[in-house]
């Protein structure tokens, strides 16, 4: 089973868009969405959802009031400006702040009045759902909750075992922007990750730091270059750059008003019929499969 | 104009148009002869410098604390292990180790430590540059590549903010940990957001996010014209106020692409910014 | 002798897990009896620190060695602090795998096989 992993460093340069692309072309494939945090793909691949489970990503401190002795111990060994000092009219109970709180338990710990709740945080939920093109495993994280990559992983374990389990021997999977935590859990152990990018300075810049990304773990990259010819000297630059870290640029999607039509309507590029995009992402998408089974070398 | 005022540009989805309208926004107004500062604190993926070309006056390292253990006094109790909720400290038979890594830097274990055989040293997590422009004056954070700790390094970028003018704070997208210690207590959040179903979805997920932390906020829509009733209707539905549009133009695009301001594109994209300006400012 | 093998599935005739930090299974094998208990991997569940608390759990149960296909950094300085030999590029059934090992078919590790997987691997 072959694990591919779709991110673009920069946001917004059509990451999925492709990946609903490739939705629509592999044979026996399970989807993953793991930008838990603007999960998008669910969008255009619509999912009939038949399991749903809570997920907790780690625990938050809670001041049980009648117990609070106002003390204000907590608040001195807070290193997140996670406690809510109370009036100073009023009297009353601390407060712990959920959305700053980082689970640490010290003021559980030294609360002299054992006064503090430590307790699993429901961060979010995830989901498991067939859509027209296979069975789709997606979350969302609640707002302004943490994003740890606990959930990513857990998107990742399930969509394995889900593959394992129908005997499909590829996963896809639309990965998150950036370069932290969600990124990382996204992309470590995957067999191979196409960033997509576009030929502007941004998306040039971060490229060269999700390509670092992947090569401190020593996952294999390849590129393709999406909205290619809005800037034709760009993408040039970013191909040739691309060559000198020795990685593919498997292909050069051009600027394509379907692909906004297609998110619109729901489908996928595929799907909207032929077109200049979606001529290039069925290429694309040969190229990747050839590069995942070993016909070519990604670097 | 009174006195300061912090304005966040955030957006629930990536690439549609923080930076673009951050940086704008901030030479603008210093054209407008206010004494501006634009702060990035996308650190894991910083760009408002392609369009600002700031002259770096000085950078500083940002380090978080870690725990390293004396092994001569450790006495192997365990309290260490026991209170870390991230098994970055670890005893294991006589033998404490420390995983730098996962550590969160809460200081509990160095507080639980009978025999304070725990002291903290520095991890460097990246920097922070600070420079100046002709028009505003710069701020960015770099995460280091294979570090986790954005949320660290977005406080300390902070730390950095100017005490008056206007503050200009560059977000990192989404709505999880990092953008919230981006946001958290500014005075103003601009949500930018294309009139897409991705980009409608998640500037749903941003005004929870903004509304949850309770901080005032408005509305941007970029690449106007693409198909906005359905982002006109959800924001009229929540009182949201919708203070820009910016069109949708491939000059604006190819303009932005080659690391250029697009306030000079085309004569009413000053308007534009002037008119978001005078509305933010009042 | 005890040793640890990652399993996939719950008995002796399931598949080597190829990880060990999430892997689903630990059987822990009487070399000698083929006797074996089952431990169900906790730290699978694990945000960050799995290879961590793996480790711990067959440190724990009192293994001396581990097979599995491979092991990360964190998992293997744990492991080594607790004086457990790691044997990666372990593959097959658990039955096969401890077959493989009494027969002196594979030699410990010096290090982890493979990176980290979440941003836990010491920088450089």
């Amino acid at each position: 089973m072959k694990e591919l992993v779709i991110i673009s460093g920069k946001g917004g340069t059509g990451k999925t868009s492709v990946t609903a692309g490739f939705a629509a072309l592999a044979d026996r494939a399970v989807l993953a969405d793991c930008d838990v945090d603007a999960a998008d793909l669910h969008l255009v691949l619509k999912p009939r959802t038949y399991k749903s489970e809570d997920f907790s990503g780690g625990k938050t401190a809670r001041i049980v009031a009648e117990r609070c002795t106002g003390c204000g111990t907590c608040a001195g060994v807070c290193r997140f400006g996670a406690v809510i000092l109370p009036d100073p009219d009023a009297g009353g109970a601390y407060r712990i702040d959920p959305t700053a709180c980082e689970g640490c338990k010290v003021c559980v710990e030294f609360c002299p009045a054992a006064a503090i709740a430590f307790e699993d945080t429901i961060n979010g939920r995830w989901h498991i759902g067939q859509t027209r093109f296979g069975p789709l495993v997606y979350a969302e994280l609640g707002v302004a909750e943490e994003n740890s990559g606990k959930l990513v992983s857990l998107i990742r374990k399930e969509a394995r075992a889900l593959a394992v389990d129908k005997g499909c021997d590829l996963l896809i999977v639309d990965g998150s922007p950036g370069v932290g935590c969600p990124v990382i859990a996204s992309i470590a152990g995957a067999d191979l990750v196409l960033i997509v990018t576009e030929p502007t300075l941004s998306g040039r810049h971060d490229l060269g730091r999700v390509a670092d990304l992947a090569r401190h773990f020593g996952v294999p990259a390849a590129v393709c270059v999406n909205k290619a010819d809005i800037n034709p000297a760009l993408s040039e630059q970013i191909c040739s750059e691309a060559a000198e870290r020795s990685l593919s640029v498997l292909a050069s999607i051009p600027y394509d008003p379907q692909v906004t039509a297609a998110q619109v309507a729901g489908q996928t590029i595929i799907e909207l019929g032929p077109g200049p995009a979606e001529r290039v992402v069925r290429r694309l998408w040969e190229q990747t499969l050839d590069l995942l089974n070993g016909r070519m070398a990604a670097r | 104009m009174n006195g300061l005022r912090t304005i966040a540009v955030a957006s629930g989805k990536g690439g549609t148009g923080k930076t673009t309208v951050a940086t704008n926004l901030a030479v603008l107004l210093a054209r407008q002869g206010h004494a501006v500062q634009y702060i990035d604190g996308d650190v894991e993926a910083p760009n408002g410098h392609i369009f600002l070309r700031p002259d770096i006056t000085h950078s500083r390292c940002v380090t978080v604390p870690v725990p390293t253990v004396d092994s001569s006094r450790c006495t192997g109790c365990g309290r260490c292990g026991q209170i870390c909720q991230f098994k970055a400290i670890v005893p294991v038979k006589s033998s404490v180790l420390t995983f730098e890594q996962l550590c969160h830097s809460c200081g509990g274990c160095l507080r639980v430590c009978p025999v304070q055989a725990i002291e903290e040293k520095p991890l460097d997590i990246g920097r922070v540059d600070i420079g100046r422009t002709d028009g505003p004056d710069f701020v960015q954070g770099t995460l280091r590549i294979g570090s986790v700790r954005s949320v660290a390094l977005i406080r300390a970028v902070r730390t950095h903010a100017a005490d008056r003018g206007v503050v200009i704070l560059d977000a990192p997208p989404g709505t999880s940990c990092p953008v919230i210690a981006a946001v958290r207590g500014v005075d103003f959040v601009l949500l930018v957001t294309e009139p897409t179903p991705f980009g409608l979805h998640d500037l749903k997920l941003a005004a929870a996010m903004v509304r949850h932390l309770g901080l005032a906020h408005g509305v941007v829509i970029n690449r106007s014209g693409l198909a906005d009733e359905a982002t006109e209707m959800f924001c009229r539905g929540e009182g949201i106020e919708i203070l820009a549009r910016i069109p949708d133009d491939r000059r604006i695009a190819e303009t932005y692409s080659n690391g250029g301001l697009i306030l000079d594109v085309a004569p009413n994209l000053g308007d534009i910014f002037s008119a978001l300006a005078r509305r933010l400012l009042a | 002798m005890k040793i640890a093998v990652t399993a996939q599935g719950p008995d002796l005739d399931a598949a080597v897990d190829p990880r060990f930090g999430r892997a689903a299974y630990f059987l822990l094998v009487d070399t000698e009896t083929m006797d074996f208990s089952l431990m169900e991997n906790e730290a699978s569940q694990a945000a960050g620190g799995a290879g961590v608390s793996a480790a711990q759990a067959v440190i724990d149960a009192g293994a001396e060695a581990v097979l599995t296909g491979n092991c990360g950094p964190n998992a293997f300085r744990t492991l080594k602090a607790g004086g457990v030999s790691v044997y990666t590029g372990v593959s097959g059934t658990v039955r096969e795998a401890i077959e493989g090992y009494v027969a002196g078919r594979f030699s410990p590790d010096a290090g982890a096989n493979v990176q980290s997987h979440h941003g836990t691997e010491p920088q450089e």
